[in-house]
């Protein structure tokens, strides 16, 4: 499994065709204590880039993108009754949702963990 | 002679030093007074009205009598004047001090306002009565109309939005009907980043883009960006003058002429006109549309959150695209109504109607009333002072709060500081509260994005000088302790009938109505 | 310049602070074209509060009050008596001069009434949530036809014939720009009313159905059958309330299965100042809350633990969502839904029953009446407190001249239907407990000679 990061501070686990897809722990700490997480609907079917969820603070509403293409297989119900999981273990159980990947070469252009590092220390 | 031994003290003891105060076994604090919800202490038994007994007659409501338990609580009269006589002495208020909430003109609202609003012949008409019964009536929004025209410069006023935002919605509806009308399908318009939030949410909610305009580094309007985005697919651009960092967009009439001549209309927002009132008038800056809170520079009461009335001034362009009703003086002097069924002969060209009836009559008396009784060397002498007032505050304290853009020129209405130099961890929110304690209302805080930790601060003309003065020591007092990073004024209020809120918890679990508690345990 | 605190010492001092050497170096940044030189023109200098409470009194008496004469008004807005301490309590100065909740440590006045207010609402309509007010009734049911279509991401919303015409004005306004499709007729004047139609018109494309309880024509219907029609067919079902004091006593929409009841709450602590301002109702099921428009009050916690109030879910809203929100409203009716909240607890549960009998009984008594005028009939087989009469001729000139008899005889349908002359005979009749049966007594004559 491999993991990717993308420069909206999502991270993303592929697993063979699918992709796990969250915020990462710089995100969470930037948002401050998280309210709300809509998620997208099972079946789903976004291009690289559609806005894909909300997550929602006292104070302000964020756009999470679909950093790759694909359909929605399973979103987080875990999230609707206990969104402080995103503030708590952003990068593991606090994840949105599960994509099948539509295009694996969309994955090139992403940041790997070392990268992404560097890219948050130059924010 | 004989002495009373039995007597009381009439020194208090020095207070040696400072001890927590007991707590007290109801909660109350002297003056300060706990109370509970009325479903907590009503009962759907009790009642503060009595009615005569209903005459005896066979029900006709179709079968569908309300058989439930509707679960509303009852207090009697005098429970009644104390639950909400207690609960209002929990909240701020302009009758109680100054209310510096920044776009927000919290001015002095003259209690002749009420009176007038109160008279039967205002207060206890219906909107549907036959016109002859109603031409004082009419004859108030006309001559409301009439003045709102004269200060603005404008050619028509709309007169039926019930608030500033409605009053938008009806700008950018006249200007839609308009592109309309000349076979133009505009999608864009364009809203400067430090708009309100309503600008953007108006322009989405009758079904355009939103794009936004940047800002110069002194807190205006890019006039050169603004040219190079204008294009045939821009329909309007919203312009908040004076501006929401207190400023006066300088370049208006360029930007108006841009506009025009890129084919688009002008929206201004005049949330702030109380800054410019009786000494400029937008339709001389090229404005097409702007609405204008009566509830802000015409002082009618914010009442905790409305009513407000946003009349629009209009433009001779957009005038024939406004909503019904309309009124409408005639050669004899009455007042009559254009509504559906004579629109066609005489503004066929209204994009309909906005709200049920005739906008908000019980703010038009008011503000009528403030105008009449300002008059025109009054109105002038608003805008003078309201411009004085701030002006004083941001100078006054400019060396220890960061004023972005005080280096540019005066302000206007409203003086904008920033978080900056105050100690590592200390926030504008900490001012704010801590103002509190000092027995202010926080200024508006976190708005205009444009600045970071943004603080700003409209006095308004209705404070005098000792006011601003004690205001000023307070907020310099506070801008002195989160410099130094006193770490007390982090738990700021300490004063106030509650401590810093949770709203998270709010936002997690939302609990919007109240449930008997053994319903809520369970539910849990 | 009784408003105006500063004395010409205290400006001159303040200009010296400021560094300016007079008011005029305040504006520099106004361009010199667009300074006025002098006073609007005009427009007269400052006035006396005595001449000007003079110059308003004379406006006000040239109109004739309801409480002048026999009154029998409604189609959305009603006289009801208000109890005295109503207006005292909702004129002090922390309530009406406050602003809206931004700094809850602050107003916890006006955030404890918003959360009583929510809870009277939400159970008067028989909903799980209300939010804490919209500008009034029209406007409301628009936003009901948004959020619908949030909701089902459908966009054709069926209206009834029953809704009040100037509802269905604001709802063609608004749908123009927003491309939702609207389907309408202006009713007939049968008893029954359109429900059968209605639910033979839902469709899968169908967002929502408006309805409104009792309708313009004042008949009850239940609304369980639409509920379900609608619901069936993956829609949703709008209530619109605009007598809400007739939940006192028929069935809440909610209760029937409405999944959004707005309103208008004018008709309890809020008098008829012609129009406005007036009370927006808001209310829904809890599953729907996030796509609510308008402000909502929760309950929460301070710092040291106690109970608190606070606005909260705002990221629906304008300031913060800005284009993306759920509707631009921002200030909504703050001070009218404080009126509402205090009349509901004056009157209880208790006395809303009793009210809400007293003008049925009077209503039926006064259909009664009237119907013995000859020529008259009576439309409604089933009313709350306002029914529909078939005259003879065409109501509105009837009202007109019943006016200028000093008798204020209901809402013709010529007026809310100028489109519809063949529903001109309708004339709208509201009966509240202010009414006296001296009043009615007056109405049977005047309409009888008039018809004669």
């Amino acid at each position: 499994m491999s993991r990717y990061f993308t420069d909206e501070h999502e991270w993303i686990d592929v697993a063979g065709e699918i992709a796990t897809v969250g915020i990462t722990d710089y995100a969470q700490e930037q948002l401050g204590d998280i309210v709300f997480v809509e998620l997208p609907a099972e079946g789903a079917v976004f291009e690289k880039g559609d806005d894909a969820a909300v997550v929602e603070s006292v104070k302000a509403a964020s756009d999470v993108y679909a950093p790759i293409s694909g359909e929605v297989v399973e979103a987080n119900g875990a999230l609707e009754d206990e969104p402080a999981l995103v503030n708590s273990d952003p990068e593991e159980d606090g994840w949105f949702f599960k994509l099948r990947v539509a295009d694996a070469s969309e994955l090139d252009g992403l940041m790997d963990e070392a990268a992404y590092k560097k890219f948050v220390a130059s924010l | 002679m004989t002495m009373l031994k039995e007597g009381r003290p009439t020194a208090p003891e020095p207070v040696k030093e400072a001890h927590m105060a007991p707590a007290t076994a109801t909660g109350n604090r002297a003056l300060m007074l706990e109370e509970a919800l009325i479903f907590e202490i009503g009962s759907v038994d009790t009642t503060g009205v009595d009615f005569p007994d209903a005459p005896k007659v066979e029900s006709r409501l179709g079968g569908l009598a309300r058989t439930d338990a509707i679960g509303l609580p009852g207090l009697s009269e005098q429970e009644t004047v104390r639950h909400y006589t207690r609960l209002s002495r929990q909240n701020y208020a302009i009758d109680l001090g100054l209310f510096p909430l920044g776009s927000c003109t919290m001015k002095h609202n003259p209690r002749l306002n009420e009176k007038v609003a109160r008279m039967p012949g205002f207060a206890d008409i219906h909107p549907l009565q036959p016109q002859s019964t109603v031409q004082g009536a009419l004859g108030v929004i006309n001559e409301l109309a009439f003045w709102l025209i004269d200060l603005t410069g404008m050619h028509g006023v709309a007169m039926t939005p019930k608030a500033g935002a409605h009053g938008e919605l009806c700008g950018l509806l006249c200007i839609r009907a308009a592109l309309e009308a000349r076979g133009d399908a505009r999608q864009v318009v364009l809203v400067p980043e430090s708009a309100h939030g309503t600008n953007p949410a108006t322009a989405a909610f009758c079904g355009y883009q939103v794009e936004n305009i940047p800002a110069t580094p002194e807190g205006r309007v890019d006039l050169a960006a603004l040219e190079a985005r204008l294009g045939p697919d821009v329909a309007a651009v919203m312009i908040t003058n004076p501006n929401t960092c207190g400023l006066f967009e300088r370049d208006m009439k360029k930007i108006a002429d841009a506009v025009h001549a890129a084919g688009a209309f002008v929206y201004c927002d005049g949330a702030n006109f109380n800054a410019i009132v009786g000494r400029v008038r937008p339709g001389d800056l090229g404005v097409d549309a702007m609405h204008i809170n009566l509830h802000k520079t015409f002082s009618t009461p914010h009442g905790g959150g409305g009513p407000g009335s946003g009349p629009v001034v209009l433009s001779e362009a957009l005038s024939p695209f406004g909503p019904l009703p309309y009124t409408a003086r005639m050669a004899d002097g009455t007042i009559h109504l254009i509504e559906e069924e004579n629109v066609g002969e005489e503004m066929p060209q209204s994009f309909g109607r906005m709200s049920a009836f005739h906008g908000q009559m019980g703010m038009f008396t008011r503000a009528l009333t403030y105008i009449l009784s300002h008059g025109a060397d009054g109105l002038r002498q608003v805008a003078e002072d309201a411009v004085l007032n701030a002006n004083y505050v941001l100078r006054s304290l400019e060396d220890v709060l960061d004023a972005p853009f005080g280096a540019s020129g005066p302000c206007m209405h409203e003086a904008l500081f920033s978080d900056k130099g105050l100690a590592e961890g200390f926030t504008t929110l900490d001012i704010a509260k801590g103002l509190i304690d000092e027995g202010f209302h926080p200024m508006t805080m976190y708005f205009p994005l444009v600045v970071h930790g943004a603080m700003l601060v409209e006095p308004t003309e209705t404070e005098s000088k000792a006011a601003l003065d004690q205001f000023i020591l307070a907020l310099r007092s506070l801008a002195e302790r989160a410099r130094a990073g006193d770490e007390a004024l982090k738990g700021a209020p300490y004063h106030a009938p509650r401590r810093r809120l949770d709203e998270t918890l709010a936002a997690r679990k939302p609990v919007l109505t109240w449930s008997e508690p053994e319903l809520a345990q369970a539910a849990e | 310049m009784r408003y105006l605190p500063l004395t010409d010492g205290d400006r001159q001092e303040m200009l010296s602070v400021i560094g300016a050497s007079s008011i005029d170096d305040l504006f520099v940044d106004v361009p010199t074209e667009a300074r006025l030189a002098d006073k609007i023109a005009g427009l007269p200098d400052h006035a006396s509060e005595l001449s000007v409470e003079r110059h308003m009194a004379a406006l006000a008496r040239k109109n004739l009050s309801a409480g002048e004469a026999p009154f029998f008004l409604g189609a959305g807005a009603y006289k009801h008596h208000v109890p005295a301490s109503v207006d005292h309590l909702i004129q002090r100065g922390e309530f009406l001069t406050a602003y809206t909740p931004y700094q809850p440590e602050i107003a916890q006045g006006t955030l404890q009434v918003l959360f009583e207010f929510q809870t009277q609402v939400a159970r008067l309509l028989g909903c799980d949530v209300a939010n804490a007010s919209m500008y009034d009734g029209s406007t409301a049911c628009w936003e009901a036809i948004g959020m619908a279509r949030r909701v089902t991401k459908r966009a054709k919303a069926l209206l009834s014939s029953g809704l009040h015409p100037h509802y269905v004005s604001v709802a063609r306004t608004m749908a123009k720009f927003t491309g939702d499709a609207l389907v309408y007729e202006t009713p007939k004047l049968e008893a029954a009313t359109d429900i059968d139609a209605l639910i033979a018109a839902i469709d899968k494309d169908t967002s929502c159905v408006v309805v409104q309880y009792p309708d313009i024509l004042g008949r009850i219907a239940d609304l369980t059958p639409l509920a379900d029609a609608a619901h069936e067919a993956g829609a949703l079902l709008v209530a619109v309330v605009t007598e809400p004091v007739a939940l006192g006593a028929i069935q809440a929409p909610g209760h029937m299965g409405a999944d959004i009841v707005v309103g208008e709450g004018q008709s309890i602590g809020v008098g008829l100042q012609f129009g406005g301002p007036y009370l927006g109702l808001f209310a829904c099921k809890q599953k729907y809350v996030r796509q609510m428009p308008g402000r909502l009050c929760g309950e929460t916690f301070d710092a040291a633990g106690k109970r608190g109030f606070v606005l909260t879910l705002s990221t629906r809203e304008q300031h913060i969502r800005r284009e993306k929100a759920t509707s631009n409203i921002c200030t909504n009716s703050g001070l009218c839904a404080l009126a509402f909240s205090i009349h509901m607890t004056l009157l209880g549960e208790k006395g809303l029953r009793e009210l809400a009998g007293l003008n049925h009984a009077m209503a039926v008594e006064t259909a009664d009446r009237l119907v013995q005028v000859p020529g008259v009939k009576l439309l409604n087989d089933s009313f709350f407190n306002e029914f529909t009469l078939i005259l003879p001729k065409d109501a509105r000139e009837v009202v007109r001249r019943l006016a200028d008899r000093g008798v204020l005889g209901g809402v013709s349908l010529g007026r809310l239907f100028p489109d519809a002359p063949e529903i001109g005979k309708g004339l709208v009749v509201a009966v509240t407990e202010t009414v006296t049966p001296e009043d009615v007594e007056a109405f049977a004559k005047a309409l009888e000679e008039e018809l004669a």
